[in-house]
């Protein structure tokens, strides 16, 4: 069940407690390379491209072990890091008077994370800002002007790695149990649960995921429900959101009125 | 009355920043500079007086705004959807705002990842607006910051955004080389400065 570890302290504190795999959300694959340029205490102008590229495979692959969906970006980064790691085994060429400068086949790439990491610290300082509508207010102001517009922050952007957190929490609450069940009494289907989450929201606007699996808390309902609700999700049948971060996840129908605003946005 | 308690009275009342041209065109019986010099007044008398309003400027203009000390007891009455950014919409604001104007594959060459979601969202949110379009094959789309992303961040001007530490690039072979860069220095506002093919909107 476990995948196979290696030494590496990257994985191994990721896999340290059991199925406790910790997932930070990273921004993209550049966010991934400056985690682990950090973690490791590396000179970012003299990165060791070898250690650096296999840590980042090794992330990858945790994201294919874990079934996540890996964005054709982190794939990208992957080959140019690939890419960058056998040039660097070739001999350079001094005849060659095609690129003169650019002797250092890292060069790119290390200008690019000084660049990111750069817009990474702006956007933090930015947001630290004393923000109208957050600390400062002007006179009757109910709303600051220009966020009255939008209501809902990308309620779908940061969903997946949030559900996968709810589902390991309430994974850990299942009680182990210490014999395996042959023969699967009426073993329970995705549609169904489905069905019975569509029905439950017809009653009520709103429900979080802790009720779904309430009445019956075993391993196997809370793995149905949550594949339950990811297929929602993708047929564009419910909104799933948090009231804070790390908040409980709440669902309810989606409304048609979201498809206008989809349809925007393909223009 | 005196002229401070005018310029006060007007800024009180105004919905938005009131900018000093703005104040010389309400107030031609006086001279502009006399405007300044009591508006520089008022800014004082607020500045020492230490209370719970504050006299700043704004995007381009002067407005009154609750000390930012003072949020937690303001947000027990103004109900407000916070603004609230994630950490990937602050980066592309970022970029936007000290890159300005860049298209879309800029942001994203400089994020590493694909950016149309959160670009719509600034958008919607009206803190980053479209400029014009590039021209350059495929006429992409270039976005800078508007006027909202000045207020909702307390900025004067896009001068005064806070300057970012010097990259001391490995060499200086400028990034993208498809576009001048808009100074960080440089005070004119920046969408004088590029060809605007059509009037900006949506597409």
């Amino acid at each position: 069940m476990k995948p196979a570890l290696n030494d590496d302290p990257f994985l191994s504190d990721a896999f340290s407690g059991g199925y406790n795999v910790h997932l930070d959300a990273f921004e993209g694959p550049l966010d991934l390379l400056l985690h682990l340029i950090r973690k490791n205490e590396l000179d970012i102008r003299d990165i060791p491209i070898a250690v650096i590229t296999r840590q980042y495979l090794d992330y990858i692959k945790l994201m294919k072990d874990l079934n996540l969906e890996i964005a054709g970006d982190f794939l990208l980064m992957a080959s140019t890091l690939l890419h960058i790691k056998s040039r660097m085994l070739l001999p350079l060429d001094e005849q060659e008077e095609g690129e003169p400068e650019e002797t250092d086949p890292r060069a790119e790439l290390i200008r690019r994370l000084l660049e990111y990491q750069q817009y990474k610290e702006a956007g933090l300082v930015i947001g630290a800002r004393a923000l109208l509508g957050r600390e400062v207010f002007t006179r009757g102001a109910s709303e600051p002007l220009s966020l009255r517009t939008q209501g809902d922050d990308n309620p779908l952007e940061l969903e997946l790695f949030d559900l996968v957190d709810a589902f390991r929490t309430l994974l850990a609450r299942v009680p182990v149990e210490s014999f395996h069940d042959v023969a699967a009494g009426d073993s329970l289907s995705i549609a169904d649960c489905i069905n019975e989450t569509l029905s439950l929201l017809q009653e009520r606007e709103l429900i979080h995921f802790d009720e779904l699996v309430c009445l019956d808390l075993t391993r196997e309902r809370i793995i149905v429900t949550f594949l339950a609700l990811l297929e929602l999700c993708r047929l564009k049948l419910i909104r799933i959101f948090q009231n804070e971060p790390h908040g409980k996840i709440w669902f309810m129908p989606a409304v048609s009125r979201d498809d206008s605003i989809e349809g925007e946005a393909a223009g | 009355m005196s002229l401070s308690a005018i310029i006060e009275s007007l800024i009180f009342a105004a919905e938005s920043p009131l900018s000093l041209d703005r104040l010389c065109d309400l107030l031609q019986e006086y001279e502009r500079n006399q405007l300044k010099v009591s508006l520089g007044e008022l800014v004082v008398f607020y500045e020492e007086r230490q209370g719970g309003i504050q006299l700043v400027e704004v995007a381009g203009g002067w407005q009154f705004r609750t000390s930012p000390e003072l949020q937690e007891y303001v947000a027990r009455h103004i109900r407000t959807k916070a603004a609230k950014f994630s950490p990937s919409a602050l980066e592309t604001l970022a970029i936007i705002a000290y890159r300005q104007p860049i298209t879309r594959t800029e942001v994203e060459y400089l994020r590493g990842v694909d950016c149309g979601g959160v670009i719509k969202t600034l958008l919607d949110k009206k803190l980053v607006r479209i400029l014009g379009k590039k021209e350059i094959p495929g006429r992409p789309l270039i976005y800078g910051t508007s006027k909202e992303f000045l207020e909702v961040f307390g900025l004067k001007d896009l001068k005064s955004l806070p300057t970012l530490k010097e990259i001391q690039a490995l060499d200086q072979t400028p990034f993208l080389e498809l576009q001048e860069e808009l100074p960080l220095e440089q005070n004119s506002a920046p969408d004088n400065d590029i060809f605007l093919p059509f009037e900006a909107g949506p597409c």
